[in-house]
């Protein structure tokens, strides 16, 4: 019993995610569970899932933040309208000269935080207020409404539409199909991971776990699949969300490099003196969040079609509160990419179930800060009851 | 016999899972000065926990009877009010603040709606004198050294109007001089009618100062000595910690088997500045060799530049302005970053575990590896199966007592941690370890078992640069003893030479030839 208790609380989150989706399907009478909400809760999203990898390596180092990615969203987003539509550059050239932008304010950030030790919310306060006036201020000297658009179909094609489109609109079978073949590479890697630890002897998780953890993750692949090939195919932008996910994923639980980031945020000192350049991870952290901000730009204005002074408003406080949601410590030191998919995930189910069932829009706000508070207190009662066992 | 202040009687607390406390009595008569020892983890802290209230009444079984009164504190206010105050290990002042903010903060003087400042410095000033310090009270506490600061926290204490005294470990974290004389004050506030209960890991000031003794062990009190009525020395103190006797508390080295050689580490006039004073020397001209197979003790009191030494050899970790030549193996070195001491296999381990050496809040497994995480990947990417099976090897080997090396850091014993910051160290296989205070506040227990690694570690022919600011260690683990003070190298000589006396002798001298 004690450790059915003990899975249930590791996968609280996910539980409390889960009830969340089924009151809202019941609330909307079924309307949450259709193709089109299931495409539309990952696109409306898909933002905060990119961002929210970047925000999470930069929290893990001690709860820093960076505050300027919603603003550098706009003005990137300023730029690449500017490239692509009023100048016609390539679409190619204008992506690379887009993320030339974020790796020099990346640079510029990183050797602030890094090497000036100026504290990141300062740092980053900075460009949240100047880079939306820049933004803004480019995108109306190049155009009389303040928006730039429509972008090149090309560009559009990398970011947002869909993969495999057929011509049977009803159901796409392509698309099921490499959700079935995604299934299987799971439930596959899963046995594998397990057989390789039991023959070296390691503790691993019991054949029914595994059972049952790969039946959940195969049943809710293929049920994505199912609703996404019934709503016309894989949304383009799950694929980025997905390689970023994994690519971290890998990052932060098999590298040495992503071990640094969790020891700087436990204990920065001790880090440094066990001959790790600490300054050199913080550098990364914040250039790796610009980069992360230009990936999340492309998506953002390939959804919009078009740049706009508004874009990007608010995404830091929504990267931030996904973390939080998912359980990456405020602190720094802890926090996994999975916690923060499933903390992105319950917000993006939150919203989207309130739209549904026409919540005001201040109670939305309202609902989500409570949210918000509340995933911290149970953080910290988790914690606090941990230490005292 | 005096009249019993206190009685705790049949004291049990239980964590889940642990009795920290079964079934413990204890008694304080008034006036007297009453020393509570114990290894880590004996009970001690608990037990002044629950007298203090942090444990509120109901937490706990039995009664605490003081001044004849059966007493349910609910929290810390409720007993002092009643005169029982603690001042804990770590210091709890605010650096910021000045001396006479931090003696009323939570108890300040003035109306309910505003502080009579004036009151507040002028009262203050009446408590520092009284514990003999001569600062101004509106000299803010960043400004005064930790020997002062403990001065203020008894201020503190007696502004509280205290009648039962709780010391924890009031002295790890001074030096010889000030620890001496805040045992001197305890003892005048004694003639003056104050109670006092000290903790202390000390026992030479347990024997300076103590009425009587109570031994703590695994939850319960052992035995209560009383030090007027019976000769009491460290070595029946420890007996009773320990439950056994301990005849020799510094394993003996065989020297057939370990043989010092050649020269592996030589430092030529060493001189470090302060990092932020640019204009002050904090290390002066030092000259020291480390042979193979050596311990070399490196002996002075807190604030004699040890610490500062240590870390600006590796790779120049500390200071400003380093001069002075490192020859590693008889070839010159220029150490610029802590990777390229390591690469150099050199380690320090640092004597602040928790501030700068461990990651409390990973587990030992990666804590193990965190220095040479080269040795448990490849290409950047960890074999976590190599990485555990280091951890487990470093565990076994140092004899770490944890259920798992997926324990985190923070939840293990002091002397436990210890292990864990040694097995960091000795996984980047290291030729030369400097060892800085390694045995700081761990019990009897754990200190042997770390001279122990000591004593395998020259076996194997590393060399080893002990740390310390307690002499009989010293004498008992170093094969030859650098003596250091404000700075310098006032006096070197052979461990078989050594005694206290000619050690402390060699610092006033070197004092008074200022």
């Amino acid at each position: 019993m004690a450790k059915y208790l003990e899975i249930l609380k590791k996968n609280a989150m996910l539980i409390v995610l889960v009830l969340v989706y089924v009151f809202f399907c019941i609330k909307t009478g079924g309307s949450m569970f259709s193709p089109m909400n299931f495409n539309a809760l990952i696109t409306q999203n898909a933002y905060v899932f990119i961002l929210a990898t970047g925000m999470l390596m930069c929290m893990l180092t001690g709860g820093n933040i960076d505050l300027s990615c919603g603003s550098f969203v706009c003005l990137v987003g300023a730029v690449g309208g500017i490239l692509m539509v009023v100048k016609n550059v390539n679409p190619g050239v204008s992506i690379l000269l887009m993320l030339l932008v974020g790796v020099v304010y990346g640079c510029v950030l990183g050797f602030l935080v890094a090497y000036v030790n100026i504290p990141p919310w300062i740092a980053t306060l900075a460009g949240y207020l100047a880079f939306r006036g820049w933004g803004t201020a480019l995108l109306s000297a190049n155009s009389s409404t303040g928006s730039i658009g429509p972008f090149p179909k090309s560009f559009l094609k990398i970011f947002s539409g869909k993969l495999f489109e057929t011509t049977i609109k009803e159901f796409n079978v392509i698309c099921f199909a490499v959700g079935i073949v995604a299934a299987v590479i799971v439930v596959v890697v899963n046995f594998v991971t397990r057989a390789g630890k039991v023959k070296k002897g390691y503790e691993a998780d019991s054949l029914i776990a595994v059972i049952v953890k790969s039946a959940l993750s195969a049943a809710v692949i293929i049920l994505f699949a199912y609703k996404l090939a019934k709503a016309g195919g894989i949304p383009t932008v799950l694929v980025w969300v997905v390689a970023i996910v994994l690519i971290y994923s890998f990052i932060t639980s098999k590298t040495t490099l992503g071990r640094y980031f969790y020891t700087i945020g436990g204990n920065k000192e001790a880090t440094r003196l066990s001959g790790v350049d600490t300054r050199k991870i913080m550098f990364f952290a914040y250039l790796n969040m610009a980069v992360i901000t230009v990936i999340t730009t492309y998506v953002v204005i390939a959804r919009l079609q078009a740049a706009n002074s508004t874009a990007g408003t608010n995404f830091e406080m929504d990267a931030i509160a996904a973390c939080v949601v998912g359980g990456v410590s405020a602190y720094g030191g802890s926090g996994t990419v999975f916690g923060m998919v499933i903390g992105a995930t319950l917000i993006g189910v939150i919203n989207l179930g309130m739209q549904l069932t026409g919540v005001d829009a201040d109670w939305q706000k309202i609902v989500k800060g409570m949210v918000l508070l509340g995933a911290v207190v149970f953080d910290i009662m988790a914690a606090k009851k941990n230490a005292t066992k | 016999m005096g009249r019993i202040l206190l009685e705790m009687k049949n004291i049990t607390k239980t964590f889940p899972g642990v009795k920290a406390l079964d079934n413990v009595n204890f008694q304080v008569e008034e006036g007297e000065i009453h020393a509570l020892v114990g290894e880590n983890g004996a009970g001690k802290s608990t037990l002044m926990n629950v007298l203090s209230g942090i444990y509120p009444f109901g937490t706990y079984e039995g009664d605490i009877i003081y001044n004849g009164e059966v007493c349910q504190f609910q929290k810390i206010t409720d007993s002092e009010k009643r005169g029982i105050v603690i001042i804990h290990q770590e210091l709890a002042l605010v650096p910021q603040m000045s001396i006479g903010e931090n003696m009323f903060l939570g108890n300040e003087r003035g109306s309910k709606a505003a502080i009579n400042w004036d009151e507040t410095y002028s009262e203050a000033d009446k408590y520092l004198k009284m514990v003999g310090l001569s600062e101004s009270s509106r000299v803010l506490i960043k400004d005064i050294g930790t020997g002062k600061q403990q001065l203020v926290e008894i201020a503190k204490a007696l502004a509280k109007n205290a009648k039962l005294l709780i010391l924890d470990e009031p002295t790890s974290s001074l030096n010889e001089t000030d620890s001496r004389a805040l045992l001197d004050l305890m003892l005048e506030f004694k003639k003056q009618g104050m109670t006092m209960i000290i903790i202390t890991h000390k026992l030479n000031e347990v024997v300076y100062v103590a009425d009587k003794i109570t031994v703590v062990r695994d939850g319960s009190t052992v035995e209560t000595l009383d030090c007027h009525t019976m000769e009491i020395d460290e070595d029946r103190i420890i007996k009773g910690m320990v439950g056994r006797e301990i005849t020799d508390r510094f394993p003996k080295r065989d020297k057939s088997i370990v043989e010092i050689g050649d020269i592996n580490m030589e430092v030529k006039d060493w001189t470090v500045y302060h990092p932020i004073y640019a204009e002050r020397k904090v290390v002066d001209n030092v000259n020291m060799t480390v042979k193979k197979g050596e311990v070399v003790g490196i002996y002075g009191l807190m604030g004699a530049g040890r610490t500062e030494l240590a870390m600006s050899i590796f790779g120049k970790s500390y200071g400003s302005d380093i001069s002075g030549k490192l020859l590693i193996k008889g070839k010159e070195v220029d150490l610029k970053s802590p990777r390229a001491a390591i690469n150099e296999k050199l380690a320090y381990v640092t004597e602040d575990r928790k501030g700068n050496g461990l990651v409390l809040s990973n587990s030992i497994r990666v804590n193990t590896s965190l220095a040479n995480m080269v040795g448990v990947s490849s290409k950047g990417v960890i074999d976590m199966d190599k990485e555990y099976q280091v951890a487990v090897e470093y565990k076994d080997k140092l004899k770490t007592k944890t259920p798992s090396v997926e324990q985190n850091v923070g939840n293990l014993s002091g002397g436990n941690q210890q292990k864990v910051l040694l097995a960091k160290w000795m996984f980047t296989d290291p030729d030369i370890l400097i060892l800085d205070e390694p045995t700081r506040g761990i019990d009897v227990g754990a200190k042997y078992e770390i001279y122990c690694i000591i004593n395998d570690l020259v076996r194997e022919g590393k060399s080893v640069v002990m740390i310390s600011s307690e002499l009989p260690e010293v004498i008992g683990m170093s094969d030859r003893i650098y003596i250091m003070n404000e700075g310098r190298f006032v006096g070197e000589m052979k461990a078989e030479d050594a005694t206290q006396e000619n050690i402390m002798a060699c610092i006033l001298q070197a004092g008074r030839g200022e």
